[in-house]
């Protein structure tokens, strides 16, 4: 692999940037893999880079019934942030916002990281209560956070409404200077470039259509590109996994719900910062190149379409209104849908299952991208060892039956 | 938008209505007798599927009942309504009859 750097940068300038290597090879699948990663979104991919970077696994395959990173990796907000009230939570999230610090450098590949910080607005006093018992187990669990009343929030974003006289007023909100967003296709580029560079085959086009098992052990995948062994298989698949489930024979608590995006026309920088809103249900940041990206809830019904309803996007730019009145006259540009999907407890599946070698990954709802390079760090323990790391021990999928969930409701409701 | 036929009431836009879920999940008489992987099973895992799906939705800006209907996960298309008590519709013969009577279009 080539390393990208300045010098590489300035020696391909003098051939025209026409002889750049392609980043990741695509190769056909092998007979045999000793690992096999359905998915290859940004979960998939990472998952398979820290399985050959810290596992030493080179012989494995991740398998892509699309193209990498055409799911749910590019079609979410980008917003990145730790700030979760319980401690099996906070400390998955703050894992991954430790690797999205080093991110970059450890792939060699800009992913865009920015720590523009993130602010989740409080509307009511019970709002400030919460916001203010988050921050304080935030700081607890070593995860950076703040609380900004009002007139602090009213200097620091000038254009937000922090009028009392508006419907629902702002009091203040949680800071994380942390929190930032980061470049949702180069995460996805990246971790497939580095894993790619370690010997792992990324196969697109090739969808799982069953799983072979004998006496309660996973033996391989049957694919539309033919079937292929392995001992181990770790599903990745945020919006299908019941559907890989089923496959399979098992049965998840898991629901699919659209939840749709949009950017704006591109326009001038107004907004340095990310902001979120549980009460009136939206989030907005701008992009580098300009344009406002926003999402707000998923859509009620279950849905596996990638597109959502009207209604949804009308209630979405009523809350962005409603935060900045400024934005009435900007053209939104595009919008469009993923598949979450959406666990009881707004809790991520890390799991082994009944079946000896088949793993899951999967319950992130609405705010998987965040916690992707963590997600993928946690789960390649996972299939490496056969047994969780303690950071995701927590989320098997037992406590579903043990009645020990971890209630995030509150820090996940509309966060991405 | 969808348009959504309510039993009691016609064809109303989808915003009268609101989701609650998958249908004809019964409470069980007896929790108490209920391993915790029953209990499990009867709170949280539901079937998810793509394609067909029973359904409850609930005429909340309109007469305000619930009904069920089975709708198409993958194209949103309602299939076919019914009240709440009614025998439930059979999936293979809805998903081979294209065109059902009760086909309410997605717009």
């Amino acid at each position: 692999m080539n390393k990208y750097s300045i010098f590489s940068l300035a020696r391909n300038a003098m051939s025209h940037h026409e002889k750049w290597q392609r980043a990741w090879r695509s190769p056909s699948p092998k007979k045999r893999y000793d690992a096999i990663i359905v998915g290859g979104g940004g979960h998939g991919l990472a998952t398979a880079y820290y399985m050959a970077k810290e596992h030493g696994m080179r012989n494995i395959a991740v398998l892509e019934k699309g193209w990498i990173g055409g799911g749910n990796t590019g079609r979410n907000t980008t917003i990145v942030r730790s700030n979760y009230l319980w401690d099996e939570a906070a400390q998955l999230y703050e894992k991954s916002m430790k690797l999205w610090e080093g991110l970059s450098q450890d792939l060699n590949y800009n992913v865009m990281f920015s720590q523009r910080g993130v602010y989740n607005l409080g509307h009511t006093l019970q709002d400030m209560r919460d916001i203010q018992r988050r921050v304080n187990a935030n700081r607890l669990n070593g995860v950076d956070g703040e609380v900004v009343d009002a007139a602090e929030l009213q200097k620091r974003i000038p254009h937000l409404n922090c009028s009392p006289d508006s419907r629902y007023p702002v009091l203040g909100a949680s800071f994380q200077a942390r929190g930032g967003t980061a470049r949702h296709d180069a995460v996805a580029w990246g971790f497939a470039r580095a894993a790619d560079n370690l010997g792992v085959d990324i196969i697109q086009n090739c969808e799982v259509i069953g799983f072979r098992r004998e006496n309660g052990e996973i033996q391989g995948v049957e694919t539309s590109q033919g079937y292929i062994e392995s001992p181990k298989v770790g599903v990745v698949t945020a919006g299908s996994s019941s559907v890989l489930a089923n496959m399979a024979g098992l049965r998840l608590p898991l629901e699919s719900h659209p939840l749709q995006a949009f950017v704006s026309e591109p326009i001038k920088p107004i907004l340095d910062t990310v902001v979120m809103s549980n009460a009136v249900h939206g989030y907005i940041s701008q992009s580098d190149k300009g344009d406002l990206v926003i999402g707000a809830g998923i859509d009620s019904y279950n849905g596996y379409g990638q597109r959502g309803s009207f209604t949804t996007i009308e209630h979405t730019m009523t809350a962005i209104m409603e935060l900045f009145p400024i934005f009435s006259r900007v053209r939104m540009n595009r919008q469009w849908g993923g598949i979450v999907d959406t666990c009881p407890d707004a809790c991520p599946i890390i799991s082994k299952t009944d079946i000896k070698g088949l793993y899951f990954n999967c319950g992130w709802g609405t705010g998987g991208f965040k916690a992707t390079p963590g997600s993928g760090w946690v789960f390649a323990h996972t299939v490496a060892n056969d047994n969780p790391h303690e950071l995701n021990a927590a989320f098997a999928l037992d406590r579903f039956i043990s009645g020990a969930l971890i209630d995030e409701h509150g820090a996940a409701g509309v966060a991405h | 938008m969808l348009l959504i036929e309510c039993p009691y009431c016609g064809v109303r836009d989808e915003s009268e209505f609101t989701y609650s879920g998958e249908a004809h999940i019964v409470r069980p008489l007896e929790p108490s007798a209920l391993s915790d992987k029953e209990w499990a099973d009867y709170l949280f895992y539901r079937s998810n599927p793509k394609g067909l799906h029973r359904e409850m939705w609930y005429h909340s800006a309109g007469c305000r009942r619930y009904f069920n209907a089975v709708r198409d996960t993958v194209t949103y298309k309602f299939k076919c309504v019914y009240k709440i008590g009614d025998s439930q519709p059979n999936l293979d013969e809805l998903s081979s009859s294209a065109k059902h009577p009760a086909d309410v279009e997605a717009k």
